[in-house]
């Protein structure tokens, strides 16, 4: 079902001064105009407006020739879209759910909803006679697709209905071609090629009886084969209307974050004092959380200063909580650098973003001081202090480059599936940043280290197994990137470690290969 | 005099400390890979005689603390070298400073979701005396959870640690197939400070999670080279496992 508020903005602005239609103010002829780079245009005009030749669109210095003595009054689009919201929430009280339609339409889904209002005849009665009582102009029509209902109720008779059975072509073919929700310069185009009504186009979109009509439909095709968006293009528009293509609307759900603030008598300048409240506004808050089912992932603390500063703090949690120390402690270390100035008069905290959390037994502060804290918390304790980048958990990664074979994620995410690593490749326990030059003194270019110098100390090899190479990944690195020849070797005091020859001598990608150390076994 | 004295140090001791230090040169992984050795010991140990309602495959967390300098001397954890057992089950703090690593150790040790607390530290910075380790030494025996401390580079100064031990790596065992090859680590733990054992030293290596331990003076007996894993271990969750049961 499309609903249609044909006047809005003149609508509000008549409520505003609170007079009936055609009475009082609404009496003179008066234009909504918006200031414009050429001057002052006008964006609505009322009844007596309209009948003395004012027009939407026009400037207002034309409209002054034709009507000297007309009123004017500002425009304001985001009120209305403001008021088209609220009115699309209350419109759900004919269907589950409803979208915006801007600037002045909304449309409500009434799948199987009709009969409870005793049939789509007196649905749209009861629509109309809901907003007649609101004293807002509406016109509502129904039909099987948005495009349709649309159509119908912009352009069709009063509270058209078009069932599922019949033929949707067939009833809208004498609609003005605007009825596709068209971009203006789209309208400009159709009309100077003669596409004045539906049945215009829908006969050259979709039939070829001859010759003509077919080069007239692969003429109209390439016209609008480039025009993704569908107000550009009417094939795409007319397929919606007649349902062949999807068409996703984007529903409005009424979203409240719970929100808890306290306004203090005397300002407060000292941190005992703010932790006081912050308490007292955590208990707030998992109170209002609790009766939502409900646990915070995403808190935001407002300090209203009285010299008129905001101070602003956010705090992430890993998973929805509802502990109202838990939330006191964090929040506590981020409010050590707040500046109080003359003092703090408001304080306010909203949960931005709350997850189900379902309702379980409280947990007692003795409790967790004896069980310990849990994984969750602990991980929160450790991210504010040290940052979030600090706290993470190694993760397979698929690239068989030793240092990209691991990667690193928030500690509490879910590991990404992964391949399992070669059971024969013997891995060092701890791998260095950056590996880390050393000099290498060996018997052939080719062959087996023998002694190495590294960090200073000189170690003579006693044990060691390799080459296992390792090709640079082609797919992603220059060519010029050298392969490694990997070697695992432990030195005669029992000292293991896992170095590399970068490159081989004659490969064409350098001089003679360095050697790097990069791991150590355990 | 050494069978004498009761309460010698031998691996599988029920009696586990919940805080040790272990002090090992930053040049090589050595006192990393005792603390892990020691750690997968006492989680065995525990899971033997722990409670028959626990879970059988114990899915709790380590965390494994390291401060900067830590990671820049020697290196931080790699996924894939990591016992098979422990390698999603790791948790990895970088801390800028030995303070902000004291604290994620306190904190870790609080939580009772962790299996144990691996800590790396760097030298002997001002902030880790007597009264953090203390504060360690008391968070880790409340909450139940082992603190193994890997002290680089450092000395041993005062501290509560219940057993302190001084490692340094010894020569491989000698694989079966490839003689030229390093083998399974060995490493050379002397154990300087213990509330309740005499000090000494031993050679400790890890077999299949459980510790091993010869004196160093005890010849290497003849049939105990390592033949390696020639089938993989079926882990929990096989086909066989199940029919077994």
């Amino acid at each position: 079902m499309a609903i249609w508020f044909a006047r809005l903005s003149v609508d509000r602005w008549r409520l505003s001064q609170g007079c009936e239609a055609g009475e009082g103010v609404d009496a003179l002829p008066t234009a909504l105009i918006t200031e414009t780079a050429h001057g002052p245009r006008i964006e609505a005009v009322n009844d007596a407006g309209h009948s003395s030749g004012a027009q939407p669109g026009m400037m207002l210095a034309d409209a002054r020739t034709l009507c000297p003595d007309i009123q004017t009054a500002p425009a304001d689009p985001a009120g209305d879209l403001d008021t088209l919201e609220k009115l699309a929430l209350w419109s759900q009280r004919w269907g589950p759910w409803s979208a915006l339609d801007p600037p002045d339409g909304v449309l409500v889904d009434i799948t199987a909803a009709a009969h409870l209002f005793g049939g789509e005849t007196r649905m749209l009665a009861d629509v109309e006679a809901a907003f007649a009582k609101r004293r807002l102009s509406a016109r509502a029509a129904i039909a099987s697709t948005a495009g349709a209902a649309w159509a119908l109720a912009h352009f069709g008779p009063r509270q058209a209905i078009l069932g599922p059975g019949d033929n949707a072509l067939r009833c809208l073919t004498d609609l003005p071609i605007a009825a596709l929700r068209l971009d203006q310069d789209v309208l400009t185009v159709l009309r100077r090629l003669g596409l004045k009504r539906l049945g215009d186009l829908a006969a050259i979109a979709t039939g070829a009886i001859n010759r003509d009509e077919a080069a007239a439909r692969d003429a109209i095709h390439r016209r609008f084969r480039n025009r993704r968006s569908p107000s550009a293009n009417p094939l795409v528009r007319l397929d919606q209307l007649l349902g062949r293509v999807p068409e996703p609307l984007l529903p409005v759900i009424p979203h409240h974050a719970p929100m808890v603030q306290r306004r203090l008598m005397e300002p407060i300048r000292h941190r005992s004092l703010l932790d006081q409240v912050l308490a007292d506004l955590a208990d707030d808050m998992v109170r209002e959380l609790e009766g939502r089912g409900e646990g915070a992932r995403r808190l935001e603390l407002g300090l209203w200063r009285v010299d008129g500063e905001v101070m602003v703090r956010h705090l992430e949690l890993a998973s929805a909580t509802r502990e109202a120390a838990h939330i006191t402690r964090l929040f506590a270390d981020r409010l050590d650098d707040v500046d109080a100035g003359f003092g703090i008069e408001t304080v306010r905290l909203r949960a931005s973003w709350a997850e189900p959390l379902g309702v379980s037994q409280a947990d007692v502060e003795q409790a967790v001081e004896r069980h310990g804290t849990s994984l969750n918390a602990c991980i929160d304790r450790l991210t504010v202090r040290l940052g979030p980048d600090a706290v993470r958990r190694p993760v397979p990664y698929a690239s068989h480059l030793p240092e990209r074979a691991h990667s690193w994620q928030p500690a509490l995410a879910a590991e990404p599936s992964s391949q399992a690593m070669l059971e024969f490749h013997q891995r060092p326990l701890k791998m260095l940043d950056k590996p880390e030059g050393i000099a290498v003194l060996y018997a052939s270019p080719d062959g087996l280290p023998q002694r190495f110098r590294w960090r200073g100390n000189v170690h003579e090899v006693a044990r060691a197994e390799g080459p296992e190479r390792i090709a640079p990944e082609w797919w992603r690195e220059r060519s010029t990137v050298r392969l490694r020849d990997y070697y695992r070797i432990e030195d005669v005091m029992g000292r293991r470690y896992w170095i590399y020859r970068h490159g081989i001598a004659g490969d064409g990608r350098g001089g003679a290969p360095d050697w790097y150390l990069q791991g150590l076994y355990a | 005099m050494s069978e004498a004295r009761e309460g010698r140090w031998q691996p599988g001791f029920a009696d586990q400390p919940l805080h040790s230090e272990i002090f090992a040169s930053a040049g090589d992984a050595g006192g990393a890979g005792l603390a892990l050795a020691l750690a997968r010991d006492a989680l065995c140990i525990a899971n033997e005689s722990g409670d028959p309602l626990a879970e059988k495959q114990d899915r709790r967390q380590v965390l494994w603390v390291q401060d900067r300098r830590a990671i820049q001397r020697s290196g931080r954890p790699y996924r894939h070298g990591l016992p098979s057992e422990l390698r999603d089950r790791i948790i990895h703090v970088e801390a800028k400073n030995p303070e902000d690593a004291l604290f994620a150790l306190e904190e870790g040790l609080k939580c009772r979701d962790f299996a144990c607390v691996i800590g790396e530290i760097s030298g002997n910075p001002r902030a880790l005396d007597f009264t953090s380790s203390r504060r360690l030494s008391l968070a880790a025996e409340k909450h139940g959870v082992a603190l193994w401390l890997v002290r680089l580079d450092a000395v041993p100064e005062l501290s509560s640690a219940r057993m302190r031990w001084r490692v340094e790596p010894a020569p491989s065992t000698s694989p079966r197939w490839n003689a030229a090859a390093p083998g399974d680590p060995q490493w050379k733990a002397e154990l300087f400070r213990a509330r309740s054992h005499a000090p000494g030293q031993w050679i400790l290596r890890n077999d299949t999670g459980r510790l091993q331990a010869r004196r160093p003076s005890d010849p290497v007996a003849a049939n105990t080279q390592d033949i390696g894993d020639l089938v993989r271990p079926t882990v929990g969750r096989s086909l066989a496992a199940v029919a077994r049961m």
